[in-house]
């Protein structure tokens, strides 16, 4: 069972999280063509290795978390608040 | 086989304890195991084989043990397949033999052993394959099974604990007692596992002295906490190892603990492997260590007369501590050329020392050992020698489970034959026999340098293995010499595997059910890859192991379950702020997740007949309905209606405070999530409604596109167990709302359709929203949760002159369905868009960027074929046709769609429906067949509005 390192709440149980799949890049443009929105709804690089992931802390601060975590070795190699890994913060 | 106590043993002087065995009255002694106790009764087969039903007896100790499995107990409390190597005897114990019907003793099964050239590996699949192996299974199960599972409820309470700490030491032997010892002194807060109820491993006689002062030392350091009778038997990501306790107290059976550990000390020690010779499986064959294990622990000799076999230097000392117990040795045979290191110590105490020979098979009598017959390799001649125990030693198997669990990859190592850790993935150390190093200084050594590893991370100077000369591995050429006793498997079985061309390990081990037994392959993995190393002419390194998964050992169902929220607990009904009232006004419930009323019955009234009733009471006088399941979300803040019109296809931001309207909630995919009311409570406070299933998702949905997609100002708070919500509906609803005395204006033109309001009633303040599922007239009245019960009986009050009545969800559905409402999740599916529900020009007239808008507009949205949902009106109006029922085409005759919703309706005097079908709202008064399970109706497809459908009665 993993160990999340959560920004707010500290060292916790992968029990109280909720994983949400690899973290799209961003959200395509309203123009965007329909291969680059298709894209951004199914695509997944699913890598061997590290991969960007949204994970939410769901038993905890319910904050949705930036996750870098290598699907090799299962490390965990980065959290941040997602908000804050996509540049803004209300 | 004829075991008895040694006299002289402490052992021998404690408390006797009777116990039964197979019905049999036995006695042992305080302190024993069940199988030291039945070794010193002399029992000698314990059980029956898996597929030929060999008879079986106790082969090792401990975890090294495949064959003594039992029935503990009778009725709840009975556990199978329990190792009677680890049971502790008490008072009053009764076990049974999981195999062997009536006893493991006399089995009517037995016969199958002479039928065994028939049973090779493979046997049932190649032959139980016509018509179906599903025909036959459950015979050949119930014959092969191993112990019962108890039908009812398990009696014993389980507890789960977690802990953490900075150093794990799983393995209580010395290396492991020396781990904890040096990172104890290191500074760290140690936690040492011990699956047994005593530490000190295998160590035997000569390490006594050293192993005392150890355990001492353990015990008394405050910063070890020693968890005996605990076994690791799973290791997970991130150090995470759980590990069973056994408590065995009244209140208390077992504790699984979750231990969290900075890092970890693999000190799991080894396990003995058998030798491969022909009826190797006998009753009286045996592990070497095991004898000593019984000698010097149980002061219990399993045989009289043991002859020693060994592939190494390690049965001398068994052999010699045996001798020095008194018994009386027949020999030891080294199958190396050159006798060990300990050979002058041994033929020191007379006892007769071969080398060079190979066991060739056992001889046996009434089914027990009552010999061996050895081949002198140089001279080629064959020697019987007679014994009544047969103690062997094939080496030493490192117990890797837990490593490789742990992600820690293997390496075959030549000098002990065998697998040992190479490559750690996590922060763990293997040290002492876990690794193959076997001697007693070395291990210590090895044990200390890992645990101030443990302690530093630091890694320590390499300890220099010891290793020593192994007999080269011969194939055995007699018959039924076994490499899996406990699933049956043969050496002939992986030699047919290896004709019939299988190589994989993973691929042989499932072929010929080697190493699946209840142990996993603990005794018998390494001999397997042996033989098939041999067979296909690889080194065993490069054959290597199949994986190890957890558990390392049997766990309870209800250990597992421990914790965890169970009956009654384990999804719990919400019930209504009101439930009581309504229990009180005779209500039936359903579940729905929220426990809530579906009918209100007088009389002797079907649910059909109150249903009728109550959907007539709202349409021509006025009905009650706890509406308090509905979902309540609030949105606070200078973005919030910025938000809400990015979430939604409505536009939230354009209603005027006090105003309300219907919104609907999409995803990326441009699919219906949830729909609701949303209503302006000020210029940033808003409040969306959701439908009852969908509060708890739609609030993360929300949180989510906040958080993920677009981090504007506001807060998201769900209130929906704050506020209770009783609606008044009908036309007589207004009537009965102005005789409430509440501070609001309920006049047509002050509080029209799709309005909030906020007001007073009796001293609590309230919410109204003017919306309505029912077509007529509607207030939803809130209030503060704790004043359900208060609001509910007063509005009855007021309404007494109107002969207002509690509605149920029946009622409600019907009252629906008559006017072509839908419900998301129902009504719709995971395809449905807005255009296939009637909202499709909202999505083209609303301005600027919202979710799932890209979604629309791609070309797959309006292609042709979309499932649209569509009023159904059955051509036998009093038919009313299952939910799901296909809608037919005509030719050809493939289903084109789905009933969604389908009741009778007492307003119009008909059924009704509703369907998705495909372009269904192109076939809008053309008729089409339905169809379920065999029967069929005709139905006219129609618009969903079958009453009123100008809506002229919800302004009247
Ligand atoms: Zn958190």
């Amino acid at each position: 069972m993993l160990s999340i390192d959560c920004p707010h709440c500290g060292q916790r149980d992968e029990t109280e999280f909720v994983c949400g799949g690899e973290a799209p890049t961003g959200r395509p443009p309203p123009d965007a063509s329909d291969d680059i929105w298709t894209d951004y709804l199914f695509g997944n690089a699913n890598p061997r290795g590290p991969v960007h992931e949204r994970w939410l802390h769901a038993f905890g601060c319910r904050r949705w978390l930036a996750v870098e975590r290598d699907t090799v070795t299962h490390r965990i190699l980065s959290v941040r608040d997602f908000a804050d890994a996509i540049g803004h913060r209300p | 086989m004829s075991g008895f106590r040694l006299p002289s043993h402490p052992r021998n002087q404690a408390r006797a304890l009777p116990f039964r065995f197979d019905g049999r009255a036995l006695e042992g002694r305080d302190g024993d195991t069940l199988a030291a106790a039945l070794l010193a009764n002399g029992a000698g087969i314990v059980g029956r084989s898996f597929k030929y039903r060999r008879p079986r007896g106790i082969v090792g100790h401990g975890f090294a043990e495949t064959n003594a499995l039992v029935q503990l107990g009778t009725g709840a409390g009975s556990t199978p397949n329990l190792l009677a190597t680890r049971i502790p005897l008490t008072s009053g114990l009764e076990a049974r033999s999981v195999r062997g019907w009536p006893s493991a003793a006399f089995d009517v099964g037995g016969i199958v052993d002479r039928l065994s050239p028939l049973l090779s590996a493979g046997f049932y699949y190649k032959t139980f394959i016509w018509p179906h192996w599903g025909l036959f299974e459950p015979a050949i199960r119930r014959a092969a099974g191993l112990g019962h599972a108890p039908v009812q409820p398990d009696g014993d309470r389980y507890e789960a604990r977690e802990r953490t700490c900075d150093v794990l030491v799983i393995g209580g032997g010395v290396a492991g007692m020396a781990a904890a010892l040096a990172a104890a002194e290191a500074g760290a807060k140690v936690v040492l596992v011990e699956a047994d109820p005593w530490l000190g491993g295998a160590t035997g006689a000569e390490g006594a002295s050293r192993l005392a002062a150890m355990e001492r030392a353990v015990v008394d350091s405050p910063d070890i906490a020693l968890m005996r009778r605990t076994t690791a038997v799973g290791y997970y990501d991130h150090n995470l190892v759980a590990a069973c306790e056994e408590v065995d107290s009244p209140g208390l059976r077992q504790r699984v603990w979750k231990i969290r550990a900075g890092r970890c000390v693999l000190a799991c020690g080894a396990l003995e492997r058998p030798l491969l010779f022909g009826g190797n499986d006998r009753p009286g064959v045996m592990l070497a260590e095991s004898v000593r294990h019984y000698l010097a622990r149980h002061g219990v000799a399993a045989g009289r007369r043991p002859l020693f076999v060994t592939a190494s230097d390690s049965a001398y000392r068994a052999a010699i501590e045996a001798k020095q117990a008194g018994l009386d040795v027949v020999g030891l045979v080294d199958l190396r050329d050159a006798p060990g290191p300990l050979a002058e110590a041994v033929r020191t105490l007379g006892i007769e020392l071969l080398v060079g020979h190979d066991a060739v098979r056992t001889r046996t009598r009434r089914g027990r050992v009552s010999g061996l017959d050895l081949l002198d390799r140089s001279r080629g001649r064959s020697i019987e020698v007679e014994c009544d125990l047969v103690a062997m030693s094939g080496g030493w198997t490192p117990a890797v489970q837990l490593f490789s669990q742990s992600g820690g990859r293997l390496r075959y190592e030549e000098g002990i034959g065998a697998f040992v850790p190479e490559q750690s993935v996590q922060a763990e150390r293997s040290c002492g026999a876990a690794r193959g190093v076997l001697d007693l200084d070395a291990c210590i050594a090895d044990g200390r340098s890992a645990g101030l590893w443990a302690a530093t991370g630091k890694e320590p100077p390499p300890v220099v293995r010891v290793e020593g000369e192994r007999a080269a591995f011969r194939l055995p050429g007699a018959a039924k010499a076994f490499v899996d006793f406990q699933t049956d498997v043969t050496v002939a079985d992986m030699q047919q595997a290896t004709c019939e061309n299988y190589r994989s390990v993973e691929h042989v081990k499932r072929y010929t059910v080697w190493g699946m037994g209840t142990d996993q392959g603990r005794l018998s993995a390494v001999n397997g890859i042996a033989v098939l190393a041999h067979l296909q002419g690889r080194d065993p390194g490069a054959v290597g192991t199949t994986r190890f998964r957890p558990p390392f050992a049997p766990v309870a169902f209800g250990a597992i379950a421990a914790g965890r929220p169970a009956g009654a607990l384990f999804t719990p009904w919400k019930r209504l702020p009101a439930h009581d009232w309504h229990e009180a006004q005779g209500a039936c419930f359903e579940d729905h997740g929220w426990l809530r009323p579906s009918h209100y019955p007088r009389g002797a009234e079907t649910m059909a007949e109150a249903a009728a009733r109550e959907t007539l009471v709202v349409r021509h006088g006025v009905g009650l309905v706890d509406s308090s399941s509905l979902g309540k979300l609030e949105l606070k803040g200078p973005d919030a209606g910025r938000f809400l019109d990015l979430v939604s296809l409505g536009s939230a931001s354009r209603t005027a405070i006090g105003g309300a309207r219907y919104n609907l909630l999409l995803d990326e995919l441009g699919i219906l999530f949830d729909d609701g009311m949303v209503a302006r409570l000020g210029a940033d406070h808003f409040l969306l409604t959701t439908g009852s299933a969908h509060a708890e998702r739609t609030r993360r949905w929300l949180e989510q596109c906040l958080q993920c997609l677009w981090p504007l100002d506001l807060v998201v708070q769900d209130v929906t167990g704050l506020w209770a919500t009783f609606t008044v509906a009908g036309p007589r609803a207004r009537s009965v709302m102005e005789r409430t005395g509440c501070d609001v204006d309920f006049s047509r033109d002050a509080f029209p359709h799709h309005r909030i309001r906020l007001g007073e009633v009796a001293g609590a303040e309230i919410r109204i929203v003017r919306a309505s599922f029912t077509g007529e007239i509607s207030f939803e009245i809130s209030v503060r949760a704790d004043q359900a019960t208060s609001l509910a009986e007063y509005l009855m009050l007021c309404g007494e002159a109107d002969e207002i009545a509690p509605v149920g969800l029946e009622g409600l559905d019907v009252l629906r369905l008559e006017k072509g409402y839908f419900h998301i999740g129902s009504d719709t599916d995971s395809r449905t868009m807005p255009g296939d529900v009637g909202f499709g020009s909202a999505v083209t007239r609303k301005p600027g960027d919202f979710i799932g808008r890209r979604s629309l507009l791609h070309p797959a949205a309006s292609a042709s074929r979309r499932p649209q949902l569509v009023g159904l009106q059955p051509v036998d109006p009093e038919a009313v046709v299952p939910i799901g029922a296909h809608v037919v085409g005509s030719a050809p005759r493939r289903s084109r769609g789905v009933v969604t919703s389908s009741a009778f309706s007492p307003t119009l005097g008909r059924s009704l429906g509703l369907a998705l079908v495909e372009d269904g709202r192109a076939a809008i008064g053309s008729e089409v067949e339905l169809w379920s399970e065999g029967r069929s109706w005709r139905a006219r497809i129609a618009e969903r509005t079958a009453y009123d459908p100008t809506g002229a009665r919800l302004d009247a």
